[in-house]
C-alpha cells in the first residue's frame, strides 16, 4: 500500500517536471514533436531508473564506507555521464536504428536535471534499493507522462493563432504553468 | 571580441535564462524569495567564472573525444566547492536551496558556455563571458523572484511589505506561478526586442 501512494504521488502529485521543476531543458526543447517526445521519454526512463541505482550503490558501497559524501556530486555526475556514454555505444552496436531516432538526445540526458536529481532525492530521502527502484521508476515514468501530454498541446498550438510575443517559448512556458496546476488537483487523492 | 562586450553580452543580448533558453530548472525551482534566487545566482557566478577560467586555461591539453567528460569533471570540482562553502558558512541558505545546488553541475548554462566559449577562447575572455552569464543569470533570478515573492507571500527579501490582512497570490510562490512569470517575462522580452538567436 506504501508503494502503491509512493507510486501516484512520484507520478502525479508531486511530478518530477511539473511540480519539481526537475527535467525542464528537454521537456522545452524535445516536446514540439510528439514522436521525438516519446522517443526521449522512453530513454529518460530506462537511463534514469539504472543511473539512480548504480548512484545508490556507489553512494551506500563506496562513498559512505570510505566518508567521502562530500564528492557525491562529481561521483554522481561521473556515473551519469559514463552510463550514457555506454548506452550510446551499446545501442550504436546493437539496434542501430533506435540509436539513429534518438539521435542527440541521447547524449543530452546526462545533463537532464531529472535523472541527477532523482538520483540525489533518492539519498536524500533516504530510500532503500527497492525504495529507490520503485521511486525511480514512478519519477521517470511522471516524467514521460508530462512530456508525452504537453507534446500533444504542442503540436496544436501549431495551428492556434499565437499573438507574436507568445510564440514559442513563452506559451510553452505558460501552457506548463497550467498543467502544472491541474496536477494540484491531484493533492487531493492522497 | 573585447573583453568588456564579452562580459556585457551576458547581461542582455545573451541574458540567461531568457535569450539564452538555458538553465530553466534552477530558475523555476529557486525563485520563490529573492534570497534564493541571489544566493543560488552567487553560486553560478562562482562556478560559472572559476569553471570557464579553467577550462580555458587547459584547454588545448584535452583531447577532443573526453572533451565534455572532462569538462564536467572540472565543473563539478568547483561544485562541490561551492556546495561546501554554502554549507559552512550560508547552511539555512543552502538548505532551502537543497539539491539545487549539485544540480548546477548539470546546470545547461554552465556546461554550454564551457562547450561553446571556453573551449575555444582565452582565459580573460573566457572568465569575463562566465562572469556576465552569471551576473546576467542573477539579475533574472532577482526580477524573477521579486515577483514570485512579492505577490507570492507579500514580501520582499523576507521584509512583509502589505502588512498581516493582505492576502497574497499563493498560486505565484508555487509550481504554476514559476512557469506562468517567467513564460509572460519573455514574452515581455520579445516585445521590447528581437531575441539574437530564434527560441521555440
Amino acid at each position: 500500500m506504501e508503494y502503491f501512494l509512493m507510486i501516484i504521488s512520484a507520478i502525479f502529485v508531486n511530478n518530477i517536471l511539473l511540480a519539481q521543476f526537475l527535467g525542464n531543458c528537454p521537456f522545452m526543447g524535445v516536446s514540439k514533436k510528439m514522436d521525438t517526445a516519446i522517443g526521449m521519454a522512453l530513454a529518460v526512463q530506462f537511463i534514469l531508473v539504472l543511473a539512480a541505482l548504480i548512484a545508490w550503490t556507489v553512494e551506500h558501497y563506496l562513498l559512505v564506507p570510505l566518508d567521502l559524501q562530500y564528492l557525491r556530486t562529481l561521483a554522481f555526475i561521473l556515473v551519469i555521464a559514463a552510463l550514457v556514454q555506454l548506452v550510446e555505444m551499446f545501442l550504436k552496436k546493437s539496434v542501430p536504428t533506435l540509436y539513429q531516432s534518438l539521435g542527440i538526445f541521447l547524449p543530452l540526458i546526462t545533463t537532464n536535471c531529472a535523472v541527477m536529481g532523482v538520483a540525489l532525492l533518492n539519498i536524500k530521502k533516504e530510500h532503500g534499493f527497492f525504495d529507490a527502484l520503485i521511486y525511480s521508476t514512478a519519477a521517470a515514468a511522471g516524467f514521460g507522462l508530462a512530456l508525452v501530454m504537453f507534446a500533444g498541446i504542442r503540436e496544436k498550438f501549431e495551428f492556434s493563432p499565437v499573438p507574436r510575443p507568445l510564440q514559442g517559448t513563452a506559451t510553452a512556458l505558460v501552457t506548463a504553468g497550467l498543467m502544472s496546476l491541474v496536477f494540484f488537483a491531484f493533492k487531493g487523492m492522497i | 571580441m573585447s573583453l568588456t562586450s564579452e562580459f556585457t553580452k551576458g547581461l542582455w543580448k545573451e541574458i540567461p535564462p531568457f535569450r539564452l533558453v538555458l538553465g530553466l530548472c534552477p530558475t523555476l525551482a529557486v525563485t520563490t524569495t529573492v534570497e534564493n534566487g541571489l544566493g543560488m545566482g552567487a553560486a553560478v557566478i562562482f562556478v560559472l567564472t572559476c569553471s570557464n577560467a579553467l577550462i580555458s586555461l587547459v584547454r588545448k591539453l584535452i583531447p577532443k573525444e573526453v572533451r565534455i567528460a572532462a569538462y564536467i569533471v572540472i565543473i563539478a570540482t568547483f561544485v562541490v566547492a561551492v556546495e561546501l562553502l554554502m554549507k559552512a558558512y550560508a547552511f539555512a541558505l543552502s538548505e532551502s536551496l537543497g539539491i539545487f545546488i549539485p544540480l548546477i553541475v548539470v546546470n545547461c548554462i554552465v556546461l554550454g558556455r564551457a562547450e561553446a566559449f571556453a573551449g575555444k577562447n582565452g582565459v580573460l575572455l573566457s572568465a569575463a563571458d562566465g562572469l556576465g552569464m552569471g551576473i546576467g543569470f542573477t539579475m533574472s533570478l532577482v526580477a524573477i523572484a521579486s515577483i514570485r515573492e512579492i505577490l507570492g507571500a507579500g514580501q520582499f527579501f523576507g521584509i512583509s511589505l502589505f502588512g498581516p490582512d493582505f492576502q497574497p497570490f499563493t498560486l505565484m510562490a508555487q509550481a504554476p506561478g514559476a512557469f506562468i512569470v517567467l513564460g509572460l517575462i519573455l514574452a515581455l522580452m520579445n516585445i521590447m526586442g528581437r531575441p539574437k538567436i530564434a527560441n521555440g
